[in-house]
């Protein structure tokens, strides 16, 4: 029986790691390398680094830290941020990346996705979605969250998948860093509107938030930052608790 | 020794070359190349793939003569071949992933797109799922029935002949994920990216 993932999300910026909330107030805490060995070995189903700044910033401090991580940790590797072309797909993946998330590109113009997942395969790219909620809809944002395209979320997601994305990566901006769990509603509709796997992310502030994001949103997987990263839980713990509450995971 | 990892534009192989290179330390010679008289001379070969059926087939087909210096270290040589996802798959006659293509015919079968019983089960089949072990090899010594293993894939290897199966895993139906044919390995999922106990069968397959 394949079994549900967490994925413990690390923030990178100019190669260290930080978590935001509501991608703002950056704290700086630790080494990514070091982190991402400590959750492969503590079971994280797969690591993921989103290089949050890389939009802005002179973004070679990543291609380090990606072929660092992945001479050290043997589970998938996905990588997103700042990712604008076919080419830098390549580079990334030629540094170690498993898999690449794509968003803001994604957005402006869904060739990246088809030309990538046809050069590539799909099972290399994820397109990450920032969702936040507009009356009865969500909208997309890019940009990190700073741009709000008007574009329908559900909508998106459908042509993401013709596109050929392999996975979605729905985050909640109304969620993210609240710690009040995943928004559910859109996760359901999402999960139930797309035949490829969904990662739930944005809003984990307890374990029973991950057992929603299964259960209710219907993912495929879990992601999580800060419960991980600021010691609140353990990524075993968690799967202990999934466990206990009937998910199949990987212990 | 030498294990050579073919390289031709299958996509993706640096988690592969990592891992070989983390069980292998300074034991044994990684190399990494599509140079037909190093594949010839290795004493093991690794054949990834990622990607469709066909632009792996595609990729094999780009380098002259690759596929005739494989079919001799595979099947006149009888040294030891490892291929891992569309790597294993391609071992089959023919594939149907984006159009009809003629596969290396080494184990006789066919690649089809599993059945997602209409949308019940999502495709790619992605994650950590058991192996339910069918076959003694030695390439699963030390591995525990159930163990679980990363994949990522929406096709499957169907083989004519049954015993070649090593091992099957359970999504929507059961889905060879290890065979075996003499000299010749494969596995639809990814030990290179399933944690100590895929690169244990990474260290098996050096020793045989």
């Amino acid at each position: 029986m394949l079994k549900n993932r967490i994925i413990p999300c690390l923030d990178v910026k100019n190669g260290r790691v930080v978590k935001g909330i509501n991608f703002v107030d950056l704290q700086d805490a630790g080494d990514p390398v070091e982190q991402a060995k400590i959750y492969s070995d503590g079971g994280a189903d797969e690591i993921c680094f989103l290089d949050i700044t890389a939009s802005n910033e002179n973004r070679d401090t990543i291609y380090e830290v990606v072929k660092d991580t992945s001479k050290k940790c043997f589970v998938p590797l996905t990588v997103g941020g700042g990712v604008r072309s076919v080419d830098d797909i390549s580079k990334l993946l030629n540094y170690g990346a498993d898999k690449v998330s794509i968003n803001t590109a994604a957005v402006q113009n869904a060739d990246v996705v088809v030309q990538s997942s046809k050069k590539f395969g799909s099972q290399c790219i994820v397109v990450a979605i920032d969702a936040k909620k507009k009356g009865e809809k969500w909208e997309v944002f890019t940009h990190g969250g700073r741009n709000n395209t008007g574009i329908d979320a559900l909508e998106f997601a459908k042509k993401m998948e013709e596109s050929g994305a392999g996975e979605l990566l729905v985050t909640s901006m109304d969620r993210d860093g609240t710690q009040a769990g995943y928004d559910i509603d859109l996760m359901s509709k999402i999960s139930s509107m797309v035949n490829i796997p969904t990662i739930a992310s944005g809003g984990v502030g307890d374990l029973h938030h991950l057992v929603d994001g299964i259960k209710l949103g219907n993912a495929s997987a879990v992601l999580a930052a800060s419960i991980f990263h600021y010691g609140k839980y353990s990524v075993k713990e968690a799967k202990e608790y999934l466990d206990s509450k009937g998910i199949p995971v990987r212990i | 020794m030498n294990v050579t990892i073919v390289d031709y534009n299958s996509g993706n192989i640096s988690s592969v070359i990592n891992s070989f290179k983390e069980v292998a330390k300074d034991k044994v010679n990684i190399k990494v190349t599509s140079d037909l008289e190093t594949i010839k001379t290795s004493d093991k070969v690794v054949l990834p793939g990622q990607g469709s059926f066909k632009s792996c087939i595609d990729g094999l087909n780009s380098i002259n003569g690759l596929i005739d210096t494989l079919n001799e270290f595979a099947l006149e040589s009888k040294k030891p071949l490892l291929g891992i996802c569309v790597g294993l798959q391609m071992f089959a006659d023919i594939g149907y992933e984006e159009t009809e293509t003629k596969g290396l015919g080494w184990i006789s079968g066919k690649v089809s797109k599993i059945d997602n019983q209409g949308g019940k089960f999502k495709l790619p089949h992605i994650g950590w799922n058991e192996i339910n072990i069918m076959k003694d090899s030695k390439i699963f010594k030390g591995i525990e029935n159930n163990s679980h293993m990363y994949f990522v894939h929406s096709y499957e290897f169907v083989p004519d002949d049954k015993s070649v199966i090593l091992a099957i895993t359970d999504y929507s139906t059961n889905v060879v994920c290890a065979a075996e044919k003499q000299n010749i390995f494969g596995t639809q999922f990814h030990p290179e990216k399933s944690d100590k106990i895929g690169l244990k069968i990474i260290d098996n397959f050096i020793n045989l």
